[in-house]
């Protein structure tokens, strides 16, 4: 019917002087969108199906491709946007939930993009980096609150289970389902490289990256997929998933289509069978009911890993998270609403949770004033972006961040948001075996092993310039933080002075 | 050998049991958690009231209580053997992937939720008595058994049974006339075909717990079976 009938979002627009008719273009995209019309050697396209992952624009030999938006748009209407019209009409003809992939887009406020940091001038000397030595290394866990002595004086060094990083950021929980085979051996060996840890998320771990498991985080989700004893003694940390920062108080649902092959193994769900991780725990419906969780776990690992607990950035974090620093978990990690996913209801991401700067500083504050600062290590992420991303992150409080869509642009992904497909022309989010193998593990992990130790390099420049020379230091220190163009409200809740101040 | 649980909290009774012989007894147990909590390779009979999370990730370990237990007997449990000679709380079997739970009396809520299963790995969950509501609910695989033994007028499983319900077969002694089930399964007699597939675990039922199997069986019994197992494949649309 031609109500429904909505206009391509992008044009491929091919440059017909440079175009060779390699048809590379062609065999790369997953989606179909180009064609041969050999009888006139001239290439075809149907923009119809077009994502604008790029792919084809990258891998041209000619440079002859490229994507643009469409400029073929309703009437402007501030109030109803051209977006919000098409969301009706796929709607009205399907009757479906909106499902969408990635984090929020929405131009909702990015406080580290309104948060500047400090530099010594005069009376305190920055340090030089390149000639002077830094330390990023951190230790993730509980920290005793005071030094002990036994009976003849001598201290008493038992610490509980610590995760020692060699910088302060990891890569976060992706479960091999959602992404590939070879996105998870990019991520496992880049982390072993790095001295940092990666997450299995909540699908399991596949038998090959077992060897990496001092760099490896495992997942427990609601739906405990792959999660067995030699799975939870396989990790260097086990990690309670309660929520995901771009799906808040909803589960997960990996469509029966991914479960295929290996895939299917690892969760240890049948071939074809929707993987569904409820939304809440069902035996978690307090603080109380959590402990039990987090000791079941330490008991089935003898107390010789840290217990994370994951949750989403939601209106009283505070609250959770104290609860939680008191549930006996050594780390929690908040995720932001930025945060990405390989599928969510797009209202659902665009609508819920709170912003991780926010988030973190109340939660950073809360377990000051309460004395159990030291119970726990703060791990935040839901958009961590930069270098100084992170380096913001830490002067609000946190111990560490978690990356996740950073590490997928360093493995090749154009954010085009249609994880939810399958048809990644990355070899990231699908587990289609011809598309997989376009991802090389040997090459990822590379790009991820640069875009940290680059990252690292800024991190230490940044702290050199404040005069810090042990990321130690930097952690809750919000006098290096200055705020432009925020209320009095967000200057509060953030705990830093206006700039200028 | 016995261990003594007077006085001992979970951490020590674990420790002690960890370190006990391959077969052992816990005398006095009074509600500690955790028992056996990923144990491969033991024989233990428990005699007292185990607390919650009795054998959770149990990877092969065989435990007898002699008594009732509690919520979350046998949490993600991967194999081995659960025998419970009485009731049990809620979420029993919880995500419970391999291994096979006996209990002789009643279950309550949630009993067997989001049970899974992959090729070779089936587990199964026998209970003598009835269930609370929520029964096998998300159940993705496995065969959950109930035979309502239990001489009262309540009905053989609370409301909302099978709710989520993607995977694997649900077995219920007697007609289920009173039971309402949600859209997406399909319920019927179970088949001679059907009742030869679980034969052996009621065998094995009547004989840990000292019943007639040819009573048990002189009844029919219903087949609970999902309509799909994408049931969720039609919700969607890509944005």
């Amino acid at each position: 019917m031609s109500v429904e009938y909505i206009y391509p979002e992008f044009e491929v627009i091919r440059n017909e002087n440079r175009c060779i008719c390699c048809r590379v273009c062609e065999r790369q995209c997953a989606n179909e969108v180009h064609r041969c019309d050999a009888d006139n050697n001239l290439m075809l396209s149907d923009e119809s199906k077009c994502v604008n992952c790029q792919r084809c624009v990258s891998l041209c030999p000619t440079h002859a491709l490229k994507i643009i938006k469409s400029d073929c748009a309703l009437r402007e209407n501030a109030n109803w946007q051209n977006d919000t019209i098409k969301e009706i009409y796929k709607q009205a003809s399907s009757g479906g939930v909106l499902l969408s992939s990635m984090g929020n887009p929405k131009s909702f406020p990015v406080y580290w993009d309104k948060i500047l940091i400090n530099a010594s001038q005069v009376t305190n000397p920055p340090i030089d980096p390149l000639r002077e030595p830094m330390e990023t290394k951190v230790f993730l866990g509980k920290k005793p609150d005071k030094i002990e002595r036994d009976d003849n004086g001598n201290l008493k060094c038992e610490l509980p289970p610590q995760l020692e990083l060699s910088m302060p950021v990891m890569f976060s929980a992706m479960s091999y389902g959602s992404i590939s085979y070879n996105a998870h051996a990019s991520l496992a060996r880049a982390s072993k490289e790095l001295g940092i840890l990666y997450n299995t998320g909540e699908g399991g771990l596949h038998e090959d990256f077992y060897c990496y498991g001092e760099n490896t985080i495992v997942q427990v989700a609601s739906g405990r997929f792959g999660v067995h004893k030699d799975y939870l003694e396989a990790g260097a940390a086990v990690e309670i998933k309660m929520g995901q920062g771009a799906k808040p108080g909803i589960g997960g649902h990996l469509p029966g289509a991914k479960i295929v092959g290996d895939v299917s193994r690892t969760r240890m769900i049948p071939e074809g069978s929707d993987a569904i991780s409820p939304a809440p725990h069902h035996d978690i419906y307090s603080i109380e009911d959590l402990r039990q969780l987090v000791f079941s776990l330490k008991e089935a690992t003898e107390y010789k890993k840290p217990v994370i607990v994951k949750v989403a950035a939601v209106h009283n974090i505070a609250a959770i998270a104290s609860g939680i620093a008191r549930s006996g978990a050594d780390i929690i990690a908040i995720d932001g609403f930025r945060g990405g996913t390989g599928a969510a209801p797009t209202r659902i991401r665009d609508n819920v949770g709170i912003p991780i700067e926010l988030a973190l500083a109340s939660v950073d504050q809360r377990l000051r004033d309460e004395g159990i600062r030291n119970n726990v290590s703060l791990v935040v992420g839901g958009s961590i972006r930069s270098a100084s991303d992170v380096i913001k992150a830490v002067a609000l409080g946190a111990d560490a961040c978690y990356i996740a869509t950073a590490a997928l642009l360093a493995l090749g992904c154009h954010l085009c948001r249609t994880c939810q497909s399958g048809k990644c022309n990355w070899g990231i989010a699908t587990q289609n075996p011809d598309l997989v193998k376009r991802l090389n593990p040997d090459i990822g992990s590379q790009r991820l092993i640069n875009l940290m130790t680059a990252w690292n390099h800024e991190i230490k420049e940044l702290m050199g310039g404040m005069g810090i020379n042990s990321i130690e230091a930097l952690r809750g220190n919000r006098l290096m933080l200055r705020g432009v163009g925020l209320t009095g409200k967000e200057l509060e809740i953030l705990g830093i002075s206006h700039a200028g101040e | 050998m016995n261990i003594d649980a007077k006085n001992i909290d979970y951490k020590n009774l674990n420790s002690a049991l960890r370190e006990a012989d391959n077969n052992l007894k816990i005398v006095n147990c009074l509600g500690q958690r955790f028992i056996a909590a990923g144990v491969s390779d033991k024989k233990i009979k428990i005699e007292g009231i185990p607390g919650n999370a009795l054998g959770a990730y149990l990877n092969g370990a065989v435990i007898e209580v002699m008594g009732n237990a509690q919520d979350a007997v046998g949490d993600t449990m991967n194999n081995g053997e659960i025998i419970i000679h009485g009731n049990v709380g809620d979420a029993v079997g919880y995500a419970m992937r391999g291994g096979k739970i006996f209990v002789q009396g009643n279950a309550g809520y949630r009993a067997g939720i989001h049970m899974k299963a992959y090729r070779e790995k089936q587990p199964v969950i026998v209970i003598g008595g009835k269930c609370g509501s929520f029964l096998g609910e998300y159940q993705a695989g496995g065969t959950i058994i109930v035979l309502g033994l239990t001489d009262d007028d309540k009905n053989i499983v609370g409301n909302f049974p099978c709710t989520g319900m993607h995977g694997g077969k649900m077995y219920l002694r007697g007609s289920c006339d009173n039971i309402r089930f949600p859209k997406g399964v399909n319920v019927q007699k179970a088949t001679d075909e059907d009742m030869k597939e679980i034969l052996s675990y009621i065998k094995y039922f009547s004989q840990s717990f000292d019943y007639d199997v040819n009573k048990i069986l002189d009844s029919d019994f219903m087949l609970v079976t999902p309509d799909s197992k994408n049931p969720y494949k039609q919700m969607y649309v890509a944005n």
